[in-house]
């Protein structure tokens, strides 16, 4: 087996066409490339840039080296910080409680259905974010149909029980919406488990809870990095869910992030604290990636 | 009544439990999985359901009574057909643009080794790595900035944002998950068929649009309906980006502040019955396919 590259130079004949098989990678590469470099990369340093500046939309920006935006950023938001880490870290650990269970029926006892119930799980991407969201509003109300049944129909629930406006309803909330994140990627690595291996675990007098925890576990776990990373970095920078489901004291560092930048057009601070989430999600994915200990995990 | 019988056991009665919990178990995984799928769906139904409702006033949070009234004029409040019509564009034009892109750069990620792929590889991980909030932050600071010094005057500004933006922040989100989407299926591409193609008199040019086009087809579309979903769906990366033009989503988050009109729940079943329509027919159409080769 040759390699493509001399294949692909070897073939054309000499001259333009030969010059432009060589280029050809590099052309192919060349109009996505341009596109990440000036709509990814650019805004990355100007987001920088104004994170360490000073000024206001009417005077332009000058760089300034105080820092002052960061400590604007740290001193003032910290809750919203915190209530990133906590109601993002909760939903992140509920969709895994969740979907472990899911991705491990459908990878290992889907049979004929396994289609059917993946495209089921994937089905609430076919409406938008915002609507599900809303959906939840009207069946959280607290004369909605789960409630109001459940105080006047029923009443089991004393009047004034209330769900919606709390961190329970947020945080249910974002469980819900990041729950196909999490249940995808498992079901990826558990469908690659062979299931000989399980049966080795039993066959070897392993019991089924021993060969789960030593066998089917630790093969899962880059689809348990994937999930908790897909579903952790979005909840984090979430605030939909803040705005419709909770209260203006569980707002999140995406609520303060949006204000800052599209209602007070202040750029310094929004660029700072929009730094900071995602210097906090680097230090976090890589402390993560070391303590799974795998390096295969990236891979 | 069997008085002469004795007393269960202690270890018959643990057999007896034994039993039970084996019949009971293998059911467990089964009924947790459809509670699961049963709670993913809970949302899509109120949304269906409240589409026919005739709310009270002008929230559609409580059930009244039934009515088509939003299905019979699926576009009756200001501003929403314009919306639906932008997102539309939006989602078409974004996903052509970064379907050929994605296409492009996938084709050269897995047929060609040059220095620099596995870094590349990296690099087009990246936006999907990066929290949305972040990246339409991120690009509106770059938008903000061409109308300010020192760069006003010297580029094309982009400020006021408005639908050329939103376009590019839609394509940019969209070129690495077509990469990604093109590069899985080409990764079980058998180059033998092209150089049988080669042998047998072929030039390049029509190799890739007889033999190598045809084969990832399949990849490509469903890296666009991929794209072409993400696209009408956005809302995060949109609302930093869109100015005062709106998309459906847009729009949506912007009227919640004074009414719930029955309409978002009309427009949000039709494109969800859309969608479900056009995976189910493509995954149809494929599974015939399958059967007949």
């Amino acid at each position: 087996m040759t390699a493509p590259a001399a294949q692909a130079s070897a073939r054309p004949g000499p001259g333009l066409r030969g010059r432009l098989g060589k280029a050809l990678p590099y052309l192919l590469l060349a109009p996505g490339l341009f596109w990440l470099a000036v709509f990814y990369v650019l805004p990355a340093i100007q987001m920088f840039t104004y994170s360490i500046s000073t000024g206001s939309v009417e005077t332009g920006y000058t760089i300034d080296l105080s820092g002052h935006a960061y400590v604007t950023a740290l001193t003032e938001f910290s809750k919203q910080f915190i209530n990133s880490i906590l109601y993002g870290g909760i939903a992140t650990i509920l969709t895994l409680i969740i979907g472990f269970p899911v991705a491990y029926t459908i990878a290992f006892r889907g049979g004929r259905y396994k289609n059917l119930i993946l495209f089921l799980v994937i089905a609430p991407f076919f409406t938008s974010f915002l609507i599900r969201t809303i959906s939840w509003k009207i069946l959280l109300g607290d004369e909605g149909p789960i409630f109001g049944f459940l105080k006047h129909g029923l009443g089991v629930l004393p009047g004034t029980f209330s769900i919606l406006g709390t961190p329970v309803a947020q945080v249910f909330g974002i469980t819900y919406n990041f729950l196909p994140f999490m249940i995808l990627p498992l079901y990826v690595a558990l469908e690659k488990i062979d299931p000989r291996l399980i049966e080795a675990g039993g066959d070897l007098f392993a019991s089924p809870a021993a060969t789960f925890r030593r066998v089917t576990l630790p093969l899962a776990l880059p689809g348990v990095f994937a999930g908790t990373l897909l579903t952790f970095i979005p909840a984090m920078g979430d605030y939909i869910n803040a705005e419709l489901l909770g209260n203006p004291s569980t707002r999140m560092i995406g609520n303060v992030i949006q204000n800052r930048l599209l209602v007070q057009n202040d750029y310094p601070v929004g660029s700072a604290l929009s730094f900071i989430l995602m210097a906090g999600i680097l230090i976090a994915v890589a402390v993560y990636a070391r303590l799974l200990g795998t390096e295969q995990l990236t891979g | 009544m069997g008085t002469t019988e004795a007393p269960p056991t202690t270890a018959m009665r643990q057999a007896h439990r034994g039993t039970v919990l084996q019949r009971v178990t293998p059911h467990l995984l089964p009924l947790f999985t459809f509670l699961a799928i049963v709670y993913l769906m809970i949302p899509i139904a109120v949304m269906i359901i409240f589409s026919f409702n005739d709310p009270v006033g002008k929230f559609n949070y409580e059930w009244h009574e039934f009515s088509l009234n939003g299905w019979l004029h699926p576009f009756d409040w200001p501003g929403l057909p314009e919306s639906v019509a932008t997102s539309l564009e939006v989602a078409v034009l974004s996903t052509i643009v970064a379907t050929i892109m994605g296409t492009m750069i996938g084709l050269s990620l897995t047929r060609y080794k040059y220095r620099g792929r596995g870094a590349l590889n990296g690099i087009i991980f990246l936006p999907m790595a990066t929290p949305e909030i972040v990246l339409g932050a991120s690009m509106l600071t770059l938008f903000v900035a061409t109308a300010l010094p020192p760069l006003d005057g010297n580029v094309p500004t982009l400020y006021p944002t408005g639908f050329t933006t939103i376009l590019i922040a839609h394509i940019l989100f969209n070129i690495s998950f077509v990469v990604v989407t093109v590069k899985a299926r080409l990764a079980g591409f058998d180059r033998n068929l092209e150089e049988a193609a080669m042998d047998l008199g072929a030039n390049e040019i029509s190799t890739f649009w007889r033999i190598t086009f045809p084969l990832i087809l399949p990849g490509v579309l469903a890296a666009a309906l991929l794209a072409f979903s993400l696209s009408i769906d956005d809302f995060v990366i949109t609302n930093f980006v869109s100015g005062t033009t709106n998309t459906f989503p847009i729009w949506i988050y912007g009227v919640i502040r004074n009414a719930l009109p029955v309409q978002i729940n009309v427009i949000g079943s039709m494109i969800f019955i859309g969608a479900v329509a056009l995976v189910g027919l493509s995954s149809y159409r494929s599974g015939r396919a399958a059967r007949i080769r």
